[in-house]
């Protein structure tokens, strides 16, 4: 029976957490994360798991110390954000690269300079290359959905890969909002037990982890590493599916909202889509056709299929709550290469929105939901990469 | 119950770094090594820090280790072994695992007083049940001898070359071993390949000891100290008996010289074999020889000290 309750989302996520019931745990403050996994020790300090913790020195640490506990033998977990996900860069290549499914709930939040401790999404999207399967959530229900669903997607045994499960830093991570929880047996039996893949502690076989490997393989690993990737997306629908006969909750690749027939679309992560659907639903009120893409997994990308989801728009606009300085946001780039190979491609423009955790208010939407219209309306396209909600 | 230390036991005993490794011919990272798996008995995972020991001893799909043994990156062996330790206690505690495994990581100078130290003080404080193991050469030898904070006074390095206004490195060695020991750890040592026996009951004490537990071990690099060679076991030796690297223990906070030079040679000894020390001799850098015997006597002497005042 599922439980009702009203939580932030670092409550829900530490609570997912606790519902699994992991090996090892690595622990490090960092803002706005900090409070999940405080939450966490409490859990341990009262008998709660089996967990053990390590209480370590830095988040490089904290991932070093993943790393040896997943190929030591056991399911592991630890979560950061912002500067500590960046210390951690060096050695989320290696999670990956060593195919260990330590799973990170990742609480986005601004990188310095200048120092910001409030969310955006700089962090997770400068760890977009590390190997790293990325799963987006837009609040504390999705958080802690994703959170669950986590552990049998890195952990499957096609895929074998570390999982990210991000969500907004105080937006979502100390916002209570009603949601459900699935009981703890439930859970454990959704999750089911760990399997171990070449384990450290299996000493009578004895096993080398991180050789060195030169020119004549290291591309070969490489493309490995590309391959399970690819066959990622069928893995997270078949979860999603078992996760639905579990939760009645539906999760896809991505969500699409009144998209339909949509001539016009935003594509956004995470909290601002929420914003984005009501003021979708005015101009669906006033007979413009608009809708919304939000995507869910961004590593691996759909690309095809989010294609095939934007193709019969005329105007999309690409919100990006990060840039990539001196190029167009993140996730515009995705979206662009998507909809490239499309032979009828609507107008793109990309939105800079919410950096530091500026706030995104409904007029932002309305403003861009105009902006498309006029386009899909035949009217020109003034500027691709602008940013919005700027004090001039 | 432990192997006796007699060559007669130990040639039984099976080395767990085995042969096909491409360290350079006469490396004394090799040596330490094996002896500390000697010294070690089954079962025992090992974890390394990047660097020469680690790239040479595992390419790719070949391994030289026939113990479960990890590398991850550069600073952190003792944070990853934490975790592999960490995972280990874990599923002992659930019932999944009922041996009982040692553990211990090795890394290079740069990788453990340098890069390494937050990690290494970090596990250390965390009371990790691991011996860390440095092996000492006194540079970044894997990259082609750049200086570390182990390189001695004075010696010339690819970073601090001896240059006509420059006479190589001047400042001292960071004193690791007592840094380590300031971690109330139960057991820290500083070791020598050439006293064979004292370097094998060091690991024996330390893995009698639960708890995290550090060994510095001198492993001389013919390739950096411009050495011959077939010197490397001779020069650890001049490195003890010129009290440049003195043998001793800190147990539970009492420090013992185990091994005291009968007759304490003068530090020239030890470093004119060296071709890093060779500028050292020219004229004009008197000075620098006088400051390096007087730091390695004022070492020595406080040393003495602490022994005696059983501190």
């Amino acid at each position: 029976m599922a439980k009702v309750v009203a939580v932030t989302g670092n409550e829900a996520v530490a609570n997912a957490l606790r519902q699994v019931n992991p090996d090892v745990c690595g622990i490090y403050p960092i803002t706005p994360q900090t409070d999940m996994m405080q939450r966490y020790a409490s859990f341990i300090s009262d008998g709660k798991v089996d967990t053990e913790a390590v209480l370590v020195e830095s988040e490089h640490s904290s991932m070093s110390a993943c790393i040896g506990a997943s190929a030591a033998g056991g399911r592991v977990v630890t979560a950061t954000s912002s500067q500590g996900l960046a210390l951690m860069w060096e050695m989320l290549h290696i999670a990956a690269g060593d195919r260990l499914p330590i799973i990170m709930p990742v609480v986005n939040r601004a990188l310095s300079a200048p120092l910001n401790i409030h969310g955006d999404h700089s962090d997770a999207m400068g760890a977009r290359d590390t190997g790293w399967i990325q799963i987006w959530s837009e609040n504390g229900q999705e958080a802690y959905d994703n959170t669950i669903q986590a552990f049998r997607i890195g952990e499957h045994m096609d895929i074998r890969l570390p999982v990210m499960v991000c969500m907004d830093g105080f937006i979502i991570s100390h916002s209570i909002e009603r949601m459900e929880y699935l009981d703890d047996p439930e859970v454990k039996n959704f999750v089911g037990p760990f399997k171990n893949l070449y384990p450290l502690l299996d000493l009578d076989k004895p096993k080398s982890y991180g050789p060195l490997i030169l020119t004549d393989l290291y591309h070969e690993y490489k493309r490995a590493q590309h391959e399970v990737m690819l066959k990622t997306k069928d893995v997270v629908l078949e979860v999603a599916k078992d996760f639905e006969k579990l939760s009645g909750r539906k999760y896809g690749l991505f969500e699409s909202y009144r998209l339909e027939d949509a001539d016009i679309a935003l594509v956004i992560l995470n909290s601002a889509a929420g914003t984005s659907k009501d003021v979708i639903d005015e101009f669906r009120g006033k007979g413009i056709k608009a809708g919304l893409l939000k995507p869910r997994l961004f590593r691996p990308f759909p690309y095809e299929e989010v294609a095939e989801a934007l193709k019969n728009t005329k105007a999309v606009c690409v919100m990006d709550r990060s840039d990539s300085f001196g190029g167009y946001g993140p996730l515009f780039m995705e979206i662009s290469s998507a909809l490239y190979q499309l032979k009828q491609k609507p107008a793109l423009i990309n939105k800079i929105y919410g950096l530091g955790g500026r706030d995104y208010l409904p007029s932002h939407a309305e403003e861009v939901l105009q902006e498309l219209h006029e386009i899909a309306q035949g009217g020109k396209l003034k500027i691709i990469k602008e940013y919005i909600g700027v004090r001039e | 119950m432990a192997t006796p230390l007699t060559l007669k036991e130990l040639s039984k005993k099976e080395d767990l770094l085995t042969h096909g490794h491409r360290m350079c011919s006469g490396c004394g990272a090799p040596t330490v090594v094996k002896m500390v798996l000697l010294a070690t008995e089954h079962p025992v995972i090992a974890a390394n820090a990047t660097g020469c020991l680690e790239v040479s001893t595992c390419i790719s799909e070949y391994t030289a280790w026939k113990i479960p043994w990890i590398h991850t990156a550069f600073e952190n062996a003792a944070a990853t072994l934490s975790g592999v330790e960490t995972m280990y206690r874990s599923l002992k505690k659930q019932g999944k695992i009922d041996k009982d495994v040692k553990f211990i990581a090795f890394g290079g100078d740069g990788g453990t007083y340098d890069i390494g130290f937050q990690s290494l003080s970090g596990a250390m404080e965390r009371g990790h049940d691991m011996i860390y193991v440095c092996y000492d050469n006194g540079a970044y030898m894997n990259t082609g001898i750049q200086r570390s904070s182990a390189t001695p006074l004075g010696a010339d390095t690819t970073t601090c070359p001896a240059g006509s206004v420059i006479p190589g490195k001047l400042r001292a060695r960071k004193n690791l071993t007592k840094i380590m020991a300031a971690h109330n750890i139960p057991y820290t040592a500083q070791a020598s390949p050439s006293h064979w026996m004292d370097l094998m009951k060091k690991v024996q004490k330390a893995h009698s000891y639960e708890g995290p537990k550090f060994l510095n071990i001198i492993a001389p690099c013919n390739r950096g100290w411009r050495s011959k060679t077939n010197d490397s076991i001779l020069l650890s030796r001049l490195a003890v008996n010129t009290c440049y690297w003195p043998l001793y223990e800190i147990e539970n906070g009492v420090t013992k010289i185990t091994s005291t030079p009968k007759e304490k040679l003068p530090i020239a000894d030890f470093m004119k074999p060296q071709g890093r020390f060779k500028h050292i001799f020219d004229p004009g850098n008197e000075w620098l020889l006088t400051r390096i015997q007087e730091e390695v006597d004022a070492e020595w002497e406080k040393l003495k000290y602490a022994e005696k005042c059983g501190c």
